[in-house]
């Protein structure tokens, strides 16, 4: 078993609205290892995004503890990466200058960091067009430059909020296959990996990229299932038409909608 | 060669239509006789524009001068009150209510106070064109600030950046776009708020020109007065479009 590197010990969210208290999250607890990647599924408006933000410490939890790395989060931490839904690139910055952000955000030196940039933008394909503005990109371009971005510090976590949501299906599993390449899943051993959490609305891509896929609830947000995917590294696009690909999917489908009205819900699989 | 026949194909309609306009202006003064200190001729304004019984090039000055410093006024202290509304919560409910008091009121009013607190002169005419041109920049300057995603803030958030330098990265340059839009709309007021000032008090400006051609009738140096005004307002208005495709190319095409 790897070290961990998240803690959640029961972990709850409760917020004030116009119509009264609402209850987000309820007593999450779950472990995250070091280089591991896990996926959180759940229907729309359980509080995965919540969870990621309290676990990058820029929403308080409002019941239990939350630690990263050996240390309570009560505030926001530097080490991690956050990749959204949006690319929300600075449209006015050069897409080398927006990989850069991160550093001159940080007060570290950009200039030294600017190899740096230009080796991850080459890792994702991007090589070339550093000088190009945003909109000239498309989505999925985009997407990975705000991948870069997240990745420039080198920090040891990504938080991932659904960042293929806003994309295409084809798309999609193209950037899911770019996703495991540029983690390293070939040649990075575990301990060396990024640990990854990566939100989702969809089964097949929590399947495909995770170690771990957990599960949560309707609201308040609780942890419905925590399944591991033994599935063989690298993954491939065969690996999708398999039959353990199927089960696995099959499993969170039925705990998915078990739990909630599974005649209203919609789920992409 | 394509590229010349499509300037042409734009602009084409637009000449023939002026062209137009004053033959048929030129021939109804011309054969209905109307009195001249009515409905000048084309070529009596035409003439009047180059007369040498109007200092033109001191008057030209004065206004130009006045509508510039109108424009710089107006420019500098609406972005300083866009940031601090922007900046403090605590600045914004001090300040909103009164900007909006101030911009409710009649800027024209104060004109006549403007003279008896500071007599004759460009500066308070500068003062009438940035009172009137100032409240533009001061909104648009606040929304371009607070346009910035939710997620992106969280970014500046996560590597701890200080205030100043989420505005100076990403709020300001945010905001560029929504001042430049607002100072096109300054750059017109500017005009109109030094035109007005010079109406009230003024010895010199093109507005002054105005005001004496009512006794003398002189109206075709009335005329030629205006076609000057437009020829200021419409290179400065030009020099703030040009100053938006030079700041914020990346933005063309968003207003």
């Amino acid at each position: 078993m790897t070290r961990t590197l998240i803690d959640l010990d029961r972990v709850g969210m409760t917020y004030q609205a116009a119509s009264g208290p609402v209850e987000a999250l309820a007593g999450i607890s779950l472990d995250v290892g070091t280089g591991e990647f896990v996926s959180l599924v759940g229907p729309s408006g359980c509080g995965k995004s919540t969870l990621l933000r309290i676990i990058a410490g820029l929403r308080p939890a409002t019941q239990g503890t939350v630690t990263v790395a050996g240390r309570k989060v009560d505030r926001p931490i530097a080490d991690i990466g956050m990749v959204f839904q949006q690319p929300i690139l600075l449209k006015w910055r050069s897409i080398l200058d927006n990989v850069l952000l991160p550093a001159e955000l940080a007060g570290k030196d950009a200039g030294s960091l600017k190899p740096r940039a230009h080796k991850l933008l080459d890792m994702a394909g991007l090589a070339g067009f550093g000088d190009r503005l945003p909109r000239e990109l498309s989505g999925g371009m985009q997407q990975r430059v705000s991948l870069c971005r997240a990745l420039l510090l080198d920090p040891p976590l990504l938080l991932m909020d659904e960042p293929f949501g806003a994309l295409d299906a084809m798309t999609r599993d193209d950037m899911a296959l770019e996703l495991l390449r540029i983690w390293g899943e070939r040649d990075l051993g575990q301990e060396a990996r990024k640990t990854v959490l990566f939100v989702t609305h969809s089964i097949a891509e929590a399947v495909f990229l995770s170690d771990r896929v957990v599960v949560m609830s309707p609201r308040p947000g609780r942890v419905a299932a925590d399944l591991r995917i033994d599935l063989p590294r690298p993954r491939t696009v065969e690996l999708r038409a398999s039959e353990a690909f199927g089960r696995l999917s099959l499993d969170i489908f039925r705990t998915l909608t078990g739990r909630s009205e599974a005649s209203t819900t919609q789920w992409s699989a | 060669m394509t590229k010349l026949s499509a300037l042409w194909r734009q602009y084409a309609p637009t000449i023939v239509l002026f062209l137009l306009l004053l033959a048929t202006w030129q021939a109804a003064v011309t054969f209905s006789g109307i009195r001249e200190y009515l409905l000048p001729s084309p070529i009596s304004v035409w003439n009047a524009l180059w007369t040498g019984e109007i200092a033109w090039s001191q008057h030209l000055w004065v206004t130009t001068w006045e509508i510039i410093g109108a424009f710089l006024m107006a420019a500098g202290v609406g972005v300083a009150l866009g940031v601090a509304i922007a900046w403090s919560p605590l600045l914004a409910n001090a300040l909103v209510p009164f900007l909006v008091f101030v911009n409710t009121l009649p800027k024209v009013a104060v004109a006549p106070l403007f003279l008896i607190w500071m007599g004759y002169g460009i500066f308070p005419n500068m003062l009438m064109g940035a009172l009137i041109g100032f409240f533009p920049v001061v909104i648009n300057t606040a929304v371009g600030l607070s346009q910035v995603e939710a997620d992106m803030l969280d970014l500046g958030r996560v590597f701890n950046a200080p205030k100043w330098k989420i505005f100076l990265k990403i709020r300001i340059p945010n905001a560029l776009p929504y001042i430049l839009s607002a100072l096109k709309i300054t750059a017109t007021a500017a005009v109109v708020g030094a035109i007005v000032g010079e109406f009230v008090a003024s010895q010199r400006g093109l507005g002054y020109v105005i005001v004496t051609t009512q006794s003398s009738m002189n109206t075709s140096v009335a005329f030629a007065s205006l076609i000057w005004i437009s020829i200021v307002g419409l290179v400065l208005y030009g020099a703030v479009v040009l100053l938006a495709h030079l700041w914020a190319p990346w933005a063309e095409g968003v207003d």
